[in-house]
């Protein structure tokens, strides 16, 4: 899919909350052996969010930077779509209480988005269509999440918390969408029924049939589609519910592991889940440089793929030393915690919910 | 608190709208009717002012006996900042260590979960400060 106008990214931020924990350490309590664990996954450490913190306290974060960053007001912006699945209330609307807190309401839409992993990703072809067929200049799409995984599961090991913001428009771009384009199947890897505190998975079949198997048509049709190998590429960004997949995914497609290593923030933070793509593409346009393409593909289970095919403007070295901090400087404020804290923090997460 | 209370406010709490005095330029947060300097001559000249959400620490403290909703942040800091708009803020610190706070460090004000009406009702969410990244 390609818009009939010139499109793309005019500014973005990203936030993650700085309390973190190690397969280790939740290892320990289990009586496994976290470590290998670890190990295993590529992940050394996650983050975990404050008990004060949640969806929509990480979407306001990201969205304020990314609004001062692109020195509009509030008011100019149109549209807000959050996508997350783990929106704090069930039924009223995230975007609404980010659009409060920016100064975008009242004249704007809102809503929030829900597919997995890649409700993010899906906020911006939003946005996309909006603004580049005039409806309005400006349209934000965020994604974040506080996934959890139930005491004792696998998924305990890798879900944690964060978000980015993107403001899509047409004008003064820092990155211009070439391309994008999805595909979709009805594929039950992983589900969250309505009132269950934690997710199902598929175990095993969350990945060949699902994770892998949609990556690779999605990327493959974008190429096809924007005429590109990977050699055309100076990054990628693909989504990580852990350190394994997307390094494996890469090499199959043909990349090269310095393409995907700006992006790769799993193995530091674990699976931001709705987070993931967006903060990894975040840390990527904050290492680029003027002319720099880069992929993203985006992978929500249930299952679909968003891919983008992204050429970064000159404009990307005037935000360079602004005040908004950049995705290295977000991540390196941690602070690691112990199981208790930890417990302590998801049981009030819970509670809220 | 009340629900509706609670809208009436929302503006000011999620980001910090304050007035400033037409007269002397003076700058209040939570907003005033009228300017205590100027008192009459800053009727009607009170108007809509956004802050920077940034500023300085003054003076905080460790508060060891919580508030019924901060039970699971205990012990907590509160600060009291100097904003750039030379407005002072109180606030609840957080991201920080006890020991890890100095006087004059730069801090901004960010949007947390301040409680709930219970476990079925609506959440609150205000500013709070952290440091700056
Ligand atoms: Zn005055």
């Amino acid at each position: 899919m390609r818009a009939k106008e010139k499109v793309g990214i005019k500014s973005y931020a990203g936030y993650v909350p700085r309390y973190r924990i190690t397969p280790k350490e939740i290892g320990k309590v289990w009586g496994k052996d976290g470590e290998t664990m670890g190990r295993g996954l590529r992940i050394n450490s996650k983050s975990v969010p404050s008990p004060d913190e949640d969806v929509v306290t990480i979407s306001t974060q990201a969205a304020t930077w990314a609004l001062e960053r692109s020195k509009l007001d509030g008011e100019d912006i149109g549209a807000i779509y959050v996508g997350s699945e783990s929106h704090p209330y069930a039924v009223k609307p995230t975007a609404t209480i980010v659009g409060a807190s920016i100064g975008a309401t009242p004249l704007m839409t809102a809503a929030d988005f829900e597919f997995a992993c890649k409700a993010g990703t899906a906020g911006f072809q939003t946005c996309m269509g909006l603004v580049s067929s005039g409806m309005m200049k400006n349209g934000m799409a965020i994604g974040a999440d506080t996934s959890q995984g139930a005491p004792g599961d696998a998924l305990e090991y890798s879900a944690a918390a964060g978000g980015a913001a993107y403001i899509i428009g047409t004008e003064d771009l820092l990155a211009e969408i070439n391309y994008t384009c999805s595909y979709t199947t009805d594929t039950p890897d992983f589900w969250r029924r309505e009132g269950k505190k934690y997710p199902s998975h598929g175990g095993r079949f969350t990945g060949k049939p699902a994770y892998f198997k949609h990556i690779t048509e999605c990327t493959r049709n974008i190429m096809k589609e924007s005429a590109t190998t990977p050699e055309d590429y100076d990054y990628a960004v693909f989504h990580q519910p852990n350190g394994k997949f997307p390094v494996k995914i890469a090499g199959k497609l043909g990349f090269e592991k310095e393409q995907i290593e700006p992006g790769l923030l799993v193995t530091r933070i674990g699976n931001t889940y709705s987070g993931a793509v967006p903060l990894g593409l975040a840390s990527t346009l904050d290492q680029s440089e003027p002319g720099d393409r880069i992929l993203v593909t985006a992978y929500g289970s249930g299952a679909g793929c968003d891919s983008f095919d992204i050429t970064v403007t000159d404009s990307i070295e005037d935000i360079k030393n602004d005040d908004i901090p950049s995705i290295q400087e977000v991540i390196s404020d941690e602070e690691f915690i112990t199981y208790s804290i930890y417990a302590k923090y998801r049981d009030k997460i819970e509670g809220g919910r | 608190m009340t629900t509706p209370r609670f809208w009436r406010e929302i503006e000011q709490r999620y980001r910090g709208i304050g007035v400033q005095c037409e007269n002397c330029s003076r700058v209040y947060f939570p907003p005033r009717e009228i300017c205590p300097h100027c008192r009459r001559k800053s009727f009607g000249r009170m108007k809509e002012k956004e802050l920077s959400g940034k500023g300085k620490i003054l003076t905080y403290t460790k508060v060891h006996e919580p508030h019924p909703e901060y039970k699971m942040l205990t012990p907590y800091i509160m600060a009291i900042i100097e904003m750039e708009e030379n407005v002072r803020l109180t606030g609840h610190l957080v991201d920080i260590d006890y020991e890890d706070v100095k006087p004059g460090m730069e801090v901004e004000v960010t949007m947390r979960r301040l409680g709930e009406e219970s476990p079925k009702g609506i959440i609150y969410y205000g500013y709070k400060l952290v440091p700056v990244k």
